[in-house]
């Protein structure tokens, strides 16, 4: 199977960082990618977000793609809000929607 | 520095959205300030609860007010404009408050939204922290902010006093 890259962005202001790499850890797990080392990056400034694009703390990037996208928000040190299926807000990622992200990434390999 | 148990409850004055500037006033057996925002994902989790125990307590003649400190030029979401904007759509059964020079936020020692402070009647802290252990569970009802409540309007300290307030930093200005 193929691994797919997964890159989780953050920022020291939120404090949801903890929560999304455990949350992240248990979907790898879920979908058989337990071992998958999630890469760890800081945004430290409003410079490193405007290059990298991010809108917000924690984003998880599977090969690059967004795993809950939100266009039209604008890159900046910020705490991102979630929408998680259920309707609720959140300061991390639906689960349901990291594991739809990796498993789409392992299926486009195989395609 | 953020205000210990048993200090006064700072004295000021802001406009809510309406434009209307809200002060202070003597008589309320308890009072509840909340720093906290529009953009931030645990104050938004945690808004209804508090909003629900704002209606609760509204009887027993506790005044609670929610002040926005957030600097507005680098997170416009939290602008006077977004704010008028919010109470507008919503029900709020309390004043929404802009701390434009954030010296009410300083004042207070706000470190996060939702921050949470509980004074009793004589303006003495009694309580600072989370409104609950779990954002993330609307059955947790705020109810360490009701038990604060609940204790302050009965004579009693609260217990727990002080918990960990949990959520985004307040955006200083630079």
């Amino acid at each position: 199977m193929r691994v797919p890259d997964v890159e989780l962005l953050w920022w020291e202001g939120c404090p949801s960082t903890e929560t999304a790499l455990s949350e992240l850890r248990q979907a790898l797990s879920d979908v058989g990618l337990q071992a998958v080392q999630v890469r760890m990056r800081e945004i430290c400034s409003d410079d490193d977000a405007g290059q990298a694009g991010f809108i917000g703390s924690p984003t998880v990037l599977v090969d690059g793609v967004d795993v809950a996208p939100q266009p039209g928000e604008p890159a900046g040190l910020t705490c991102r809000v979630y929408r998680r299926r259920d309707g609720s807000i959140s300061p991390t990622p639906d689960p349901m929607d990291l594991r739809d992200a990796l498993r789409r990434a392992v299926a486009a390999e195989a395609a | 520095m953020s205000l210990g148990l048993g200090q006064p409850l700072p004295e000021f004055s802001l406009p809510d959205t309406g434009g209307q500037t809200v002060a202070l006033v003597d008589g309320a057996q308890a009072t509840v300030v909340v720093f906290t925002c529009n953009h931030c994902p645990y104050a938004l989790a945690w808004h209804d609860r508090i909003q629900q125990a704002a209606r609760d307590y509204a009887d027993r003649g506790v005044r609670f007010l929610q002040i926005n400190a957030n600097d507005a030029e680098r997170y416009p979401r939290d602008s006077l404009e977004a704010m008028r904007q919010r109470v507008a759509a919503e029900d709020w059964p309390m004043p929404y408050l802009h701390d434009e020079s954030q010296e009410v936020a300083r004042a207070f020692g706000a470190q996060v939204t939702p921050d949470v402070f509980v004074f009793d009647s004589g303006g003495a802290l009694r309580y600072r922290g989370a409104p609950d252990d779990d954002y993330s569970d609307p059955s947790a009802s705020a109810q360490w902010l009701r038990g604060a409540l609940d204790a302050v309007l009965a004579g009693r300290e609260p217990d727990p006093a002080e918990t960990q307030p949990v959520g985004c930093s307040v955006k200083w200005k630079r």
